[in-house]
């Protein structure tokens, strides 16, 4: 295989008009990335923040408006998309309706002038590899979802691109198959060692798939690291929000002590991670993920019980404190006791749960 | 805002494409030629004098008696005609779409009709009309007794262009009535209206601008029609009969006729663009989407008999004048000997009727290929690509749609006729058979682009996107994916070319020259001359080849086509 190659992007910007207003805006603003060659990074966002636009100026369908992009250390903004040595998984799969499977997969195999009996060898390799061997002479609507979008990996895959794109390969799959899907797109890529792109919406998705998650919000990066990092370290409300579900606390700066530090929240010290650099009587915003938060009799915050429903492995709780409104899910309730609405209940968390914004 | 990198961009990968801005430019190069440049000269030579540029043309045709007795006659005709077609169109659409049918002859008859105007060519009906309520008419006189009959006239326009218009009609109305979700209906119902009143305050409010859209089709196609006034107009000129006599009779007052003709465009045009620009976007925006379920039929027997009766008659009778063309070549003399004999057929081809067979085929079969070609590359430049001109190429190609053959036939002879701006460059072309096939494919552009761009909005964009992005270039991407997906339309234009080129005349007869002799002008000349036998026998053997053309598209279609591999499940 062709050596390792990385993704760069510098600056990139892409200005689209609006057409109901006629306002010029960016759907992706001022965007550096630095993706290491045979990372598996993926971005993350809500409808409308510029991720597919980043991936589509990638493999060179958009033009950029500002910035550069660079695959290895080759600016490409002026290659055409089919100069460029990327390979993309579409969402609708896009697969030639007209060719059966081996043809499809072998289609940029035949532009790229390989002989004869090399494609029938490495089409041959390649549908091993995504378990659809003996399938060859099948026509593309005479397979299931779950196969369609092997072939369009497939045919991505046999032309060994350097980067591979992925925009939202798996939206259209049902959510069983999506699973076994990413495990399995998982597997390919990391035993061929090659650089992914990925565009999803699913944050469980991004989660279990990358090396790396880049959330995106209104055309702008708001926040790169490892899934963990990102689910337990948010740097923003809008990343904590859309990355699992978060409960919000504010409370006042009242001391710091090594790794921990003390708030005062409704009226209650309450122990939570360090985020250095505060004066006592700063404003502070805890994030409180609900599976962190223990509801019993006794605990560090009071609280009052407005919903409590049986989800079978978890108990999901409304409290209130004060009057914010925190959500608890309280795993395998078989053996717990359970709250009623209307209940007093106090609530405690391990300190380095909670994370200050 | 920040520099707009992006435009650079995209021009750069523009000019990386060459083959894609080889077939633009050779597109533009074409439709600016034939269609714009021809038009344009026509505005020219209708202000241009001796003397400089004057208006003068314009108020001494409007002076002109003729001029606006044609131009009187013409509006009359085609708002007759159009309503009367729009409102059979209408019927039978309801009557397919809404009533219980019992038998599966109706649906055949109905078929058979909708189908009888593609395959025929445009002056068939006038000749039948002629054959059936003539002077010597079958119905008239022989059945009837009347030996005065006059059908030449507005009366017999109107008719016959009615019966040819209404199957188009039919069809887009169809169309409009089976993307009506039924629940709609049925929840005015449920509500308590009657079934009158769920027609005029539901169905009818619906179909309104697709009523609208039907109606100025046919007014475009009722005002631009050349062969039926001609044939049975008697002294009823319209303004394309009017231009025609201006520039082959004796005056030959070129300037009268670009004048005239500017003023005919004009009015194709405005309407073209009404219909085109708002009632087609006002369609779309009521109708949208599918049926969600099939539609109870209506059985009731005082709504069902009198409608079905109704498009019953229609149906045969127009069988009947289709009926009426063999016979009319097969009969030894119309009127008067009705035994059955070849001698016809035996005239057509001892006098050079094989030549003229053989010119009409042989120049339509070469306008095929190129003008499906060209649709097909037009529909994927317009559906599938972003560039500068992009608007002037779908424009262009479409606005072929509203210029009616006289004009352009005139318009090609004011600027082809002296060479290009009367250079004399390209001169060379004119009365070859390279204007008559250049002539074809800008008549037949517009209906292939059409089929191919609805064709071509159902492919995934992402399939070509995906092509490109396995390496493939625009050309190789257009060979490999976009064609083989759109073969069926590809096919389909090949034949719908050939078909509107052999039986073409409105533009053809300006241009011919005695080098080629056409089908089509053969049995207007025999026609005007009373040769009724010889025209129909012509007539017939026209419309054989026209329907085997057809026939074998469907037999392609059926074996070669893509659509069966791509659709079955």
């Amino acid at each position: 295989m062709a050596q390792k190659k990385g993704v760069r992007i510098e600056h990139l910007s892409k200005i689209y008009k609006d057409p109901k207003t006629g306002k010029d805006f960016y759907a992706v603003k001022d965007t550096t990335l630095d993706i290491a060659p045979g990372s598996f990074v993926t971005l993350l966002g809500p409808s409308g923040c510029g991720k597919t636009t980043t991936l589509r100026m990638i493999a060179g369908f958009e033009s950029p408006d500002e910035g550069e992009i660079y695959i290895g250390n080759e600016p490409i903004n002026e290659l055409t998309p089919n100069k460029r040595d990327t390979a993309m998984v579409f969402q609708s799969y896009a697969l030639f309706p007209h060719y059966n499977v081996f043809d499809n997969v072998a289609y940029g195999l035949k532009l790229r002038k390989v002989p004869k009996d090399e494609i029938q060898r490495r089409v041959t390799d390649i549908l091993a590899l995504v378990e659809l061997s003996g399938m060859e002479a099948r026509m593309t609507n005479q397979l299931s979802g779950g196969q369609q979008q092997r072939v369009a990996l497939a045919r991505a895959l046999v032309v060994e691109p350097s980067v591979l794109l992925f925009d939202e390969p798996l939206s259209n799959l049902d959510a069983k198959l999506r699973v076994s899907m990413r495990t399995e797109i998982r597997r390919i890529q990391q035993q061929l060692g090659i650089t992914a792109l990925y565009v999803t919406h699913d944050q469980a998705e991004a989660m279990s798939i990358s090396d790396k998650i880049i959330i995106m919000n209104k055309g702008v990066v708001a926040q790169m690291g490892t899934p963990s990092e990102i689910y337990y370290h948010p740097v923003d409300e809008f990343v904590a929000d859309f990355i699992g579900e978060a409960n919000f606390l504010d409370g006042a700066f009242k001391g710091a002590d090594g790794d921990t530090c003390t708030l005062v929240i409704d009226g209650h010290d309450v122990k939570v991670a360090n985020p250095g650099s505060r004066k006592p009587g700063d404003n502070c915003r805890v994030v409180l993920r609900p599976e962190a938060v223990k509801i019993g009799e006794a605990g560090v915050l009071p609280a009052k019980v407005t919903l409590s429903c049986f989800m079978g492995s978890y108990q999901n709780y409304h409290v209130m404190v004060g009057k914010t409104l925190v959500k608890i899910t309280d795993s395998c309730p078989i053996n717990k006791k359970i709250y009623n609405v209307g209940d007093d209940v106090w609530l405690s968390f391990e300190p380095e749960c909670a994370h200050v914004l | 805002m920040a520099s707009r990198q992006s435009a650079a961009l995209d021009r750069k990968k523009f000019f990386a494409d060459p083959v894609m801005l080889a077939a633009i430019l050779i597109l533009i190069a074409f439709l600016t030629l034939f269609i714009l440049y021809p038009l344009a000269m026509l505005l020219v030579d209708s202000i241009k004098t001796d003397t400089g540029i004057s208006f003068d043309a314009f108020p001494r045709i409007f002076g002109d008696t003729t001029f606006r007795h044609a131009l009187v006659n013409t509006l009359e005709l085609g708002f007759v005609t159009s309503l009367g077609s729009t409102l059979i169109g209408l019927l039978f659409a309801y009557v397919d779409c809404y009533v219980k049918v019992r038998t599966k002859i109706m649906k055949r008859l109905f078929d058979v009709v909708s189908m009888l105007p593609v395959v025929s060519p445009p002056f068939v009906l006038s000749l039948s009309m002629i054959l059936l309520f003539g002077k010597s008419g079958l119905i008239t006189r022989s059945l009837l007794g009347i030996y005065d009959a006059n059908i030449y006239g507005m009366h017999g326009i109107a008719i016959v262009q009615t019966l040819t218009f209404f199957p188009v009609c039919y069809m887009m109305l169809k169309g409009l009535l089976k993307n009506i979700d039924p629940s709609m209906e049925e929840a005015a119902r449920d509500m308590g209206a009657s079934r009158w009143k769920v027609f005029t305050t539901v169905t009818l409010p619906l179909m309104l601008p697709g009523i609208g859209n039907a109606f100025l089709v046919t007014f475009i196609e009722s005002v631009a029609d050349f062969a039926n006034p001609m044939m049975i107009g008697g002294n009823f000129d319209t303004l394309a009969t009017t231009i025609y006599l201006r520039i082959t009779g004796g005056s030959y007052d070129i300037a009268g006729a670009a004048a005239m003709a500017v003023v005919l465009l004009m009015l194709t045009i405005s309407l073209f663009l009404i219909q085109k620009y708002y009632l087609e976007a006002k369609t779309a925006a009521t109708l949208t989407g599918k049926a969600s379920r099939a539609r109870m039929l209506i059985e009731d027997k005082t709504v069902t008999v009198p409608l079905t009766l109704f498009c019953c008659l229609v149906s045969v009778f127009v069988i009947l004048m289709y009926i009426s063309i063999p016979f009319g070549a097969l009969f030894k003399l119309w009127g008067r000997d009705y035994s059955l004999s070849l001698k016809w057929f035996e005239y057509l081809f001892k006098h050079s009727g094989l030549k003229a067979f053989k010119d009409s085929f042989v120049l339509s079969l070469i306008a095929s290929p190129i003008t499906a070609l060209f649709s097909m590359v037009i529909s994927y430049l317009v559906v599938k690509k972003k560039f500068r001109g992009k608007g002037f190429i779908e424009f262009v190609s479409m606005l072929a749609m509203a210029v009616p053959g006289t004009v352009l036939g005139v318009g090609f002879i004011r600027g082809f006729a002296n060479g290009l701006f009367h250079s004399g460059i390209m001169q060379g072309i004119y009365g070859t058979g390279i204007i008559l096939v250049i002539v074809f494919v800008v008549r037949s552009l517009p209906v292939g682009t059409r089929s191919g761009i609805s064709a071509l909005q159902q492919i995934d964009k992402s399939i070509e996107e995906s092509a490109y992005d396995l390496g493939a270039g625009s050309g190789k991407v257009f060979m490999t994916v976009t064609l083989p997906l759109i073969k069926d339309s590809f096919m389909s234009g090949l034949v719908t070319t050939f078909v509107r080129s052999i039986t073409a005349i409105s533009a053809i007869i300006l241009l011919v020259t005695p080098k080629y002799l056409l089908v089509t002008c053969q049995i207007n000349e025999l026609a005007e001359k009373g040769y009724y036998g010889v025209a129909c026998a012509y007539a017939t053997i026209l419309i054989a080849i026209v329907y085997a053309a057809i026939v074998l598209m469907n037999l392609c279609m059926k074996f070669f086509g893509t659509s069966r591999k791509i659709k079955e499940d």
